[in-house]
């Protein structure tokens, strides 16, 4: 089946995540007899659901050569937006009337904001050339105290609604169909379109172009600026709706929440193998990474181990994987010149 | 073919049957060589002929698999730079090595610093060695200039200083200097070149540019495919000697057919009174105009900085602020972006093949059909086999050697990276095509092709302009040639008009025409 050690080497190490994946779980399902059980695995996917939402965004972002740290931040401004609509409504000081949005309103104008704060990281790197870790910071600062300036700093806790005022069923994102959690489905559901837009389109070509040169995909006619801005609406529009679920999971908006997940979502596209460098990264890769430090946390909490040692432990597999990258990443280049010497004539 | 190469008391270095063997090839086979003394030692070889390799032993940076080399009669072997610099051996690299964001004295004395105690610099010596040096270059600098800000020919000479500020310089090997240098530039490097070897230093000079071998070369040596082929002085034999052993047969640049009466074609695309304003005051580009007729290969000739890739980004909607007018099949255009400029039927093939031209995390296909995706896409889908489709007959057309077009792009040759380049570009079935430097950094077989490709897409109605810097290759190719000098335009020539004097004569004009701004 391999035609030699390179190419068995190279498979391995392109499914080295995977391979991890089911190594993790084997050593779990070890430890603890109620691991591989149906009730578990399917906590997990409630908890993957979250971050690996936001990992798909931070994935195109990556792509592209971006960064996106706004992304915690969002998730935090979404959740009390829609909080806020739903318990306390919007009101119109000059109409003096507070108006109260159904719930499928609600998430459309959680969306929205959401994809505002996206447009703007889009714009502020693209038209004022600022880098992109610089401007998500800036964002990810504003939109935190937009957050906690829309409670000052409280916690929204009735998001069940009022049958009176047409408001109920915000709990639908955090419940489960058929025992299914309705955020793991949504994973799905992202997942699958945000490969195909990025396999199968135009616009997905183009996110890889301009992460590999984009000097060489502006003189090609790709449009760097529209299809970056558009990126970032999307990393952005994934964290509200992360937002929306979590929120509906509790059952409560917090204004802290979210707090350094953006951290994870990078954490889980590089798991992933999508290249920090730009113009290399899978969705599937990143779904994998995330169900990695998804396993990794809930599979200590089982056995016992500290979150302080979680913590650890988490460090050194993102290392880790970024080393074994690298050294794939040489294995490739070194294949690669081969070839141009074989082929020379 | 006996060539016979030995040692003997000329030669300052003799390589005697050097080989290098990398897993899967080898890439040098029993090569000798002679670096005569105080001599300007040319090497000479298309891409991947083993030039480099060969340097790079010589040099302490590659060892040899087999074979030996000898300093007079002792035999030396260097296992890295530093003992090869022991032995007097120094190497400036194609790409300078040097640190823009520090001064011309910490860059030249970067790792040979003169300590003050047991951890101070001794930055007084630094200063005042410096300042010796350039003015024995010529180059008087004040040391504290930061490199970065230098031009280009300046920061070459710091490379040259680098290896001067130690007295035991004896070979001096140089890896295509001349690359990114103005003309005058050049005629600079060579005086000091001549000055080195007065002074007995040897000079090891690589280069593609064959009217440069002849000009400052004493001995050459050509290599082709790891072997050597042939050595001579340089005043027994001529361009087309070299360009012979080189490509193996009695190769030469396709030429055009000169008998067709341009009069009588249509002009596809007119630009007027096309004007570029330089940062700080003055013009980039001054009043240029020119015409381009259907078929028509129309070269564009200057020094670097004389505005030909100006000429292109105006055209292309990279620069915004350019006046004047382009008229394209009679309709003036609004040129606004890249984009709808691809969409009108311009494609360009920039200059820097790595740096502007290809996407080098994505494979051949997607390199070649990257400007012209959305001619295959159906609602936001690609319609693949299309694609495809199209892929495989440009590759064809165009004669790309490829196994697979689903291998990475960096696995090809220069050459044929090229070539996917320009199919990128034949791939948005252009009206006009702009090639910068298409030639540049590829072997003499790849340009050849490159040329037939050119004169194919002529034949069959579409319009080029093309940018070279190199008098034989642009001869050869154009129909119809425009001087640019200092943004202005200085001369149009065709046909028979067109002789090296009258080009190299119009790129100097405009500097001397008017004062400068």
């Amino acid at each position: 089946m391999f035609k030699d050690k390179t190419s068995l080497m190279m498979t391995l190490l392109k499914g080295r995540t995977l391979i991890v994946l089911v190594l993790l779980l084997i050593f779990f399902s070890v430890a603890n007899d109620n691991f591989l059980s149906t009730n578990t695995l399917l906590l997990l996917a409630k908890h993957v659901a979250l971050y690996g939402i936001l990992a798909i965004g931070m994935t195109y972002v990556i792509i592209t050569g971006g960064i996106d740290l706004s992304v915690g931040a969002v998730v935090g401004l979404a959740g009390m937006i829609a909080g806020g609509m739903i318990q306390n409504g919007v009101t119109l000081q000059f109409a003096g009337v507070t108006l109260y949005f159904s719930v499928p309103m609600v998430v459309i104008l959680t969306i929205i904001v959401g994809a505002f704060i996206g447009w703007l990281n889009g714009i502020i790197i693209t038209k004022f050339g600022v880098a992109p870790f610089i401007a998500t910071l800036g964002t990810m600062y504003m939109a935190r105290g937009w957050a906690m300036l829309h409670s000052n700093g409280a916690t929204y806790s009735s998001l069940a609604g009022n049958e009176a005022l047409g408001n109920t069923g915000f709990s639908f994102f955090g419940s489960r169909i058929a025992e299914i959690p309705v955020g793991a489905l949504i994973l799905v559901v992202i997942a699958i379109i945000a490969h195909i837009l990025l396999k199968k389109t135009v616009f997905g070509w183009h996110i890889f172009a301009i992460g590999g040169n984009e000097k060489a995909a502006k003189l090609s006619g790709v449009k760097v600026d529209k299809v970056k801005i558009l990126v970032y609406i999307f990393s952005a529009v994934c964290a509200a709706i992360v937002g929306l679920i979590t929120a509906s999971q509790l059952e409560a908006a917090h204004p802290a929440t979210g707090e350094t997940w953006e951290m994870n979502a990078i954490a889980a596209a590089v798991l992933g193998g999508t290249s920090m460098a730009g113009g290399i990264g899978t969705i599937g890769g990143t779904i994998v990474g995330a169900f990695v430090i998804g396993v990794i946390s809930d599979g200590m909490v089982m056995c016992g181990v500290s979150e302080f040692w979680q913590m650890i432990i988490k460090g050194l597999v993102i290392i880790l994987a970024v080393i074994i990258d690298q050294f794939q990443r040489n294995m490739e280049a070194k294949m690669a010149l081969q070839a141009r010497n074989e082929s020379k004539d | 073919m006996a060539v016979n190469i030995t040692n003997g008391p000329d030669v300052c270095l003799h390589a005697e049957k050097i080989s290098k063997i990398y897993p899967g090839t080898k890439a040098l086979d029993e090569v000798s060589f002679n670096v005569y003394k105080g001599k300007v030692n040319v090497l000479i070889g298309e891409n991947g002929a083993g030039k480099s390799t060969l340097m790079k032993i010589i040099a302490g940076i590659e060892q040899e698999s087999e074979g030996e080399l000898f300093m007079g009669e002792e035999k030396v072997h260097f296992d890295d730079v530093t003992e090869a610099r022991e032995h007097g051996i120094g190497i400036i690299h194609q790409e300078l090595n040097l640190f823009p964001n520090l001064a011309v004295y910490q860059n030249i004395f970067m790792a040979k610093e003169r300590k003050k105690g047991t951890v101070g610099l001794d930055n007084e010596y630094h200063i005042k060695e410096t300042k010796r040096i350039m003015e024995k270059l010529q180059h008087p600098l004040d040391p504290h200039t930061i490199v970065g800000d230098l031009r280009v020919g300046q920061q070459q000479m710091i490379e040259i200083a680098r290896n001067l500020i130690q007295d035991d310089l004896k070979i001096l090997i140089m890896d295509e200097p001349t690359s990114s240098l103005s003309e005058q530039e050049v005629q600079v490097l060579f005086k000091i070149m001549r000055e080195l070897t007065a002074e007995g230093i040897s000079i090891v000079y690589i280069s593609h540019r064959l009217e440069e071998i002849m000009q400052i070369g004493d001995y050459v040596t050509v290599l082709r495919d790891g072997k050597l082929v042939d050595s001579a002085a340089v005043e027994d034999i001529d361009i087309s000697w070299i360009v012979q052993k080189m490509v193996g047969k009695g190769k030469s640049y396709p030429k055009r057919a000169g008998n067709i009466d341009w009069s009588a074609r249509e002009t596809v695309l007119e630009v007027k009174d096309l004007s570029l304003p330089k940062k700080g005051g003055g013009w980039l580009l001054d009043k240029v105009s020119f015409q381009l007729k259907k078929g028509e290969i129309l070269g564009i000739y200057g020094l670097m900085g004389a505005g030909r890739t100006e000429i292109f980004e105006c055209i292309m909607g990279l620069r915004p602020e350019h006046t004047g007018e382009v008229i394209l099949n009679g309709e003036t255009l609004n040129i606004k972006s890249i984009t709808e400029q691809i969409d009108r039927g311009f494609a360009l093939i920039p200059e820097d093949r790595q740096r502007e031209g290809l996407v080098q995390t994505m494979d051949i296909g997607k390199n070649l059909s990257l400007s012209s995706l959305k001619n295959y896409a159906k609602g936001i889908f690609l319609k693949s086999k299309e694609e495809e489709a199209n892929i495989d007959e440009i590759i064809d057309e165009i004669h790309i050697k490829v196994a697979d077009k689903r291998l990475p792009i960096l696995s090809l040759s220069g050459g044929n990276q090229q070539k996917v380049v320009i199919g990128k570009g034949i791939m948005t079935n252009p009206k006009i095509l702009l090639l910068d430097e298409p030639s540049r950094g590829i072997d003499i077989g790849a340009k050849t092709d490159v040329f037939e490709i050119m004169n194919h897409f002529a034949d069959a109605g579409l319009s080029l302009l093309v940018v070279s810097s190199e008098l034989e290759e642009i001869k050869s190719i154009a129909d119809r040639i425009i001087v640019l000098s200092n943004g202005i335009k200085t001369a149009e020539l065709a046909g028979d008009e067109i002789t090296e004097d009258r080009l190299v004569m119009a790129s100097y004009e405009g500097h001397n025409s008017g004062k400068k701004n």
